[in-house]
């Protein structure tokens, strides 16, 4: 899986959740609930929905790293790789 | 009142096969209680609902008398926002994975604010009151702004603020103007204070946002229509319910609920404990004294009159009605059965159904009442009590409708019911039969016990979204979230 592929990924968690947001202009370097109305229930969520579609189990101490896409490619490529292995 | 056909107390049978150990169990399958078990469920957690009574919903249930169908609490959905707007509901639709079509709102029409020698008219959005303050108070319309203002920079749904700061006097400070400040307070104390002739400031931010800023709307079907929406989801999660069989006891050992003991004798054991029945009626299932089940609770009385022809026919175009006879709501416990001098008229046909249009019309009619009046009455002069209480209720309610009694034509109440605080009490277990619980909340819904939490009335959150809201944010914050 690419980064590419990863933040589809994301991307794809986002649009179940919010489903009224609109993703098509989603940057990557720019914080996720800057251009989203996102809050911190929702990034439970995403959380959430990492564990259960792909077993990925992010600690708390770790969430900041989810708050841009370019950041979530960074930390959860490597992750998706092993478990996808 | 209004009683549901059965009681809440026959055992369930034949009973329902449990497992023996749940990763979490709530105790109560009100809006709360399913707020929280479809958060647990869709976590991926085994979920068990328990609930006493045979129907679901709690305080915001369903009961059918004469062959009508009737909403025990619903007279509006606080929070409406229109499709494409966020708020609490947004929310709400955002974490349960609800389609915002499947509770069907239709907006109200507008309410109003009826004292004596003055009135307010609101609708949904904060435009139309606005302009009513502008018309009836033109020197308090800055003041008024500003309030407006404080009111959205607050953070009232912060959970680990501590509570109850009193904002009456505040609020009457700010304003500069009693009657004003009555006006606008009386809508708030009855749609979910549970302080005496006050309200705390939180509670106060987030009903003014709740019913002045957002608004009210309604299911078409009424109440039946989130009830089935939420189940039909928690169920689809493979959530599982167990109804006519309440908890019995909650069994702790040192700071833990170890075991949970049905009514029906059966035990089993739970991750995780969520009570949504209140938390002196939880520390009852401790064995633990609860000092606070003697605080007085606001209790109310309802009357509902069905009619035809349908009011809006009669000149009758309010969806909800706040009214006052006198300047200065009293809102506390009465010292009678009921004080009828102020309270809440909701005409639920008074919505904007579009194409849809309701058979028969209908006046519900709520005051305060007293718990412990009506306790201290026979059956015989329960039933009487009930008449008289009923006659003045509506009297009061008429004289705050365009054209008073006498615009009701003579035969056109098809079918009138009332309930009162011991029929709440009956129904769903609270204490003194209130609504709005405890005047003491516990914000972040901890117990005595490390994993038992409460949620709804007494967390604070009240209403139907309030409830709904409440359930999952305490699901997330204990149960699913990093710090649980
Ligand atoms: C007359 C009236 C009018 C109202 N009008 C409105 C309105 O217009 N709009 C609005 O938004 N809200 C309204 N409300 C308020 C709203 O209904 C409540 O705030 C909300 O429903 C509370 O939900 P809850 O889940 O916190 O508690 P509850 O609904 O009380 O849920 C608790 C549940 O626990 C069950 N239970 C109790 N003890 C046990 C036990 N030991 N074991 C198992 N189960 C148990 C009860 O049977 C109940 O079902 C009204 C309420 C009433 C009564």
């Amino acid at each position: 899986m690419t980064k590419e592929d990863c933040k589809k990924v994301v991307l794809d968690i986002i649009s179940e959740i919010a489903p009224d947001e609109d993703l098509s202009n989603v940057r990557g370097d720019v914080r996720l609930r800057d251009q989203l109305d996102l809050d911190s229930m929702d990034f439970l969520d995403i959380v959430m929905e990492l564990r259960k579609k792909y077993g990925i189990n992010v600690p708390e101490a770790d969430y900041m790293k989810l708050s841009t896409l370019d950041g979530c490619a960074e930390y959860l490529t490597p992750k998706l790789n092993t478990v996808k292995a | 009142m209004s009683a549901p056909a059965e009681s809440p107390n026959v055992a369930a049978s034949p009973a329902r096969a449990l497992k023996s150990h749940y990763d979490a169990l709530v105790i109560g399958c009100g809006m709360s209680g399913l707020g929280a078990a479809i958060r647990l469920a869709m976590s991926g957690r085994s979920v068990l609902v328990v609930e006493r009574h045979n129907a679901p919903g709690g305080l915001n249930g369903y009961y059918f008398k004469a062959g009508r169908k009737f909403d025990v609490g619903l007279h509006a959905m606080t929070n409406y926002a229109a499709p494409g707007k966020k708020g609490p509901l947004t929310k709400i639709f955002r974490q349960l994975r609800i389609p915002p079509e499947a509770f069907d709102l239709s907006p109200q029409l507008s309410s109003r604010i009826s004292f004596p020698g003055e009135e307010l008219r609101f609708a949904n959005g904060i435009d139309l009151l606005e302009s009513e303050v502008a018309r009836a108070f033109p020197k308090k319309i800055d003041a008024f702004r500003d309030l407006v203002r404080l009111v959205e920079a607050h953070d009232a749904l912060d959970i680990s603020r501590p509570q109850a700061t009193p904002a009456r006097a505040l609020v009457h400070e700010r304003l500069g103007d009693p009657l004003l400040a009555e006006m606008i307070l009386n809508p708030l104390f009855y749609y979910g204070s549970a302080l005496q002739n006050d309200i705390d400031l939180d509670q106060f931010c987030i009903l003014f946002r709740a019913l002045y800023l957002e608004g009210f709307a309604r299911p078409f079907e009424g109440v039946r229509r989130i009830l089935r929406v939420l189940l039909d989801r928690y169920k689809a999660l493979g959530g599982e319910r167990l109804m006519k069989c309440g908890v019995r006891r909650l069994v702790a050992d040192c700071g833990h609920v170890a075991a949970v003991e049905l009514d029906d004798g059966r035990t089993l054991t739970a991750g995780s404990v969520l009570s949504t029945i209140g938390s002196d009626e939880t520390l009852g299932l401790l064995g633990m004294d609860a000092p606070g089940k003697t605080l007085p609770r606001h209790g109310y009385a309802e009357h509902i009159a069905c009619m035809k022809p349908l009011p809006s026919e009669l000149g009758w175009k309010d969806t909800i009605v706040f009214f006052s006879n006198t300047a200065r709501t009293d809102y506390r416990v009465p010292d009678g059965l009921v004080d009828p001098s102020s309270g809440v008229v909701c005409m639920p046909a008074n919505y904007d159904f579009g194409t849809r249009r309701m058979e028969e019309g209908m006046l519900r009619v709520t005051v305060r009442a007293n718990h412990r009046a009506w306790k201290a009455l026979s059956k015989s002069e329960y039933a009487e009590a009930k008449k008289q209480v009923a006659e003045a209720m509506m009297a009061s309610a008429l004289g705050h409708l365009p054209g008073g009694a006498a615009a009701l034509p003579k035969n056109a109440l098809l079918f009138e019911d009332t309930f009162t605080p011991l029929t709440v009490e009956k129904f769903t277990g609270h204490i003194s039969g209130s609504v709005y619980g405890s005047p003491v909340k516990v914000r972040d819904g901890r117990t005595p016990c490390d994993n038992l939490f409460l949620c709804g009335t007494d967390q604070g959150f009240l209403g139907i979204v309030g409830a709904i809201l409440g359930g999952i944010s305490i699901a997330n914050l204990h149960v699913i979230g990093p710090g649980a």
